[in-house]
């Protein structure tokens, strides 16, 4: 009753509404009932190989036998299939570690997140590289896929996290030497697309360190995307830190905080907390950017999800491979922006 | 140190911005539970005065004393003078992030080192003075001006301070709340506060002043017990600031 009321209301009030709410209506349902038609009911769930799959579903329908036969490797990419199960931890132990950092009650003090992070952090580098506890050594280069796209992105922005704070602050600073080295940097490194970052991250980096130092291409595509990260966080920051009103600081000030606790406790966490939903715009935007890793060689989410469609045996079906991975990204984007949502909710006042 | 020292000494202060100079030569000595009010006509630099009292800016010749030390560019010294000076805004400037109990609790427990529970004992018996308990737990943004007002001097009493600056605490409030701020500075007057006012409530002035500053173009122009600045003002500045003030 409730239900045909508002539908009177917002849908049907008035010739042109009613015609639109019929053309859209049409068409959404028109793009279900394809969904439907392709997803599910002639999609073909197992088949021995990519020719059988096509026999049954006729190029009509979905061929999930693909993602069947290759999810392992869309997931894990080439790390040993008898150690996958260490990835598959280090994956739910990352997406963990950022469930509990986004509990609002941890952040009063900065250790109980510090220390998650760092056991975290050397569980997952045991788990994934092992040699120590009888675990056989991966290489990072066996590092792929989902794995991979987690450990750059939340490494990358947890690092450029910090280092993002203090290039907005340095932006603002009174001595002209910190500032000049804040904005130029920023500017610098916003002013440059981002796989030329990688690019010099990963191909111009050994050139200058000494003969025998070398650092590993992961590491470097890590500092690249942080280095990267930082900046375009920084200005999102600074545009928070713009929006206090001087009353803020000079209220510290005549109270007698100093610098580091006016900064702390007045002004970061108003800055931080009206800056929430480009912050998360930017985290979601930067996720999706550490599939740009591929061009250095690495072998993130989608680079095992386009070179699994190169199988011989099961050649050519893209569709399925992406519409996989793309669950799989929306899963982790759709999430941050409802956290984003929940809290703005709980900051307003 | 001495019982009749002043609190708050000024000697020829001045202050410019750029080629425009705002203090001329300030001189001003408040003693110990002293109450100052001062005013005079927009832009004479009141607010500068007082705000270089705790540095919110810096004089640029002439000096400044609080209970004895100089105001220098040592920060040592600017720390020592700020935690024994309280200040009230116009614009209240609470932390809107915080609630009202946590915006008295800051400072003392992280710049005098109190612990938590002493400083929430002491903020809730400040909160009672200024009559609004029931707020505590509160955010800013959900009081009344007026309330907020209270609220900000609470904090700055939060703080112990030796002596207490307010800069035009009731223009920003609407005609019916300024009562209850005004009622809260003259509990804290009655209590011996080394105070100083800018404001236009003549009323007040009537009341609690010891000392009527009347300023104009950077310069005192007139010191007078309140009874002299009202009855007899010397100056025709202040003749005329009166007049216009008193609406007659
Ligand atoms: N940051 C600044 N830069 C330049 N000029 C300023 C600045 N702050 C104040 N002034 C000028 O200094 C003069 C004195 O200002 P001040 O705020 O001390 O006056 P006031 O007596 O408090 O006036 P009001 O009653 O309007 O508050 C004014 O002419 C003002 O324009
Ligand atoms: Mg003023």
């Amino acid at each position: 009753m409730k239900a045909i009321a508002w539908a009177r209301a917002n849908l049907f009030n008035g010739v042109w509404n009613t015609i639109l709410t019929l053309v859209a209506g049409y068409l959404i349902a028109r793009g279900a009932w394809m969904a439907i038609d392709w997803g599910l009911i002639h999609a073909a769930w197992s088949a021995p190989d990519g020719r059988a799959c096509r026999a049954i579903t006729n190029d009509e329908g979905a061929c999930w036998a693909f993602i069947e036969q290759w999810y392992r490797f869309i997931l894990f990419g080439r790390f040993p299939p008898g150690e996958q199960w260490r990835a598959l931890i280090v994956v739910i132990l990352f997406i963990g570690m950022v469930v509990v950092s986004c509990d609002r009650r941890l952040w009063r003090s900065a250790w109980p997140i510090t220390a998650i992070w760092v056991v975290g952090l050397i569980v997952s580098f045991i788990l994934m590289h092992g040699g120590v506890l009888g675990l056989p050594v991966v290489t990072t280069d066996l590092w792929n896929g989902l794995p991979l796209t987690l450990f750059l992105s939340v490494i990358a922005l947890a690092g450029a996290f910090p280092l993002a704070i203090l290039l907005a602050l340095g932006r603002r600073s009174d001595y002209p030497i910190i500032r000049a080295l804040s904005v130029g940097y920023i500017e610098l490194v916003r002013g440059v697309p981002i796989i030329s970052i990688l690019f010099m991250a990963s191909v111009m980096l050994p050139l200058f360190l000494p003969a025998g130092v070398n650092i590993d291409n992961l590491i470097r595509a890590l500092v690249g995307l942080m280095l990267f990260y930082a900046a375009a966080l920084a200005e999102v920051i600074r545009g928070g830190l713009q929006a206090i009103p001087t009353g803020q600081y000079e209220a510290a000030d005549v109270l007698g905080l100093s610098f580091g606790q006016k900064t702390r406790l007045v002004v970061l966490p108003q800055a931080l907390s009206i800056t929430i939903p480009p912050l998360v715009n930017t985290f979601i935007a930067a996720f999706k950017d550490t599939t740009l890793v591929t061009i250095v060689g690495l072998f993130d989410l989608l680079t095992t999800a386009s070179n699994s469609i190169t199988d011989p045996q099961w050649r050519g079906f893209y569709v399925e491979a992406y519409v996989f991975v793309a669950a799989i990204y929306f899963v982790f984007c759709f999430s941050m922006s409802r956290y984003s949502r929940s809290l703005e909710r709980s900051t307003e006042r | 140190m001495t019982g009749t020292d002043p609190m708050i000494s000024l000697s020829n202060v001045e202050k410019r911005y750029g080629a425009f100079q705002v203090l001329k030569g300030v001189s001003l000595e408040v003693a110990r539970g002293e109450k100052v009010v001062v005013c005079g006509p927009s832009g004479s630099g009141k607010s500068t005065m007082i705000r270089c009292i705790n540095r919110l800016e810096r004089h640029e010749a002439g000096r400044i004393t609080v209970d004895g030390i100089e105001l220098t560019d040592d920060p040592k010294q600017i720390e020592a003078i700020r935690r024994d000076v309280g200040m009230v805004f116009q614009q209240f400037n609470l932390f809107p992030h915080l609630t009202v109990l946590q915006n008295l609790t800051l400072a003392p427990v992280k710049v005098r080192g109190m612990k938590e529970r002493d400083a929430r004992d002491l903020a809730m018996q400040l909160l009672e003075t200024v009559r609004i308990p029931e707020q505590a737990d509160k955010y800013p943004g959900q009081l009344s001006g007026g309330q907020q007002q209270r609220v900000a001097i609470a904090r700055a009493l939060a703080m112990k301070p030796k002596a207490m600056l307010f800069d035009e605490p009731t223009s920003a409030l609407d005609p019916e709340m300024i009562k209850e701020v005004l009622d809260a500075m003259v509990a804290l007057a009655g209590q011996g506060m080394t105070m100083i006012v800018v404001t236009h409530e003549m009323g007040f002035a009537r009341q609690v002043a010891d000392k009527i500053v009347f300023m104009d173009q950077g310069q005192i122009v007139e010191e007078a017990t309140p009874t002299d600045f009202f009855s007899k003002p010397k100056s025709e500045r202040a003749q005329l600031f009166l007049s216009n003030i008193l609406g007659h």
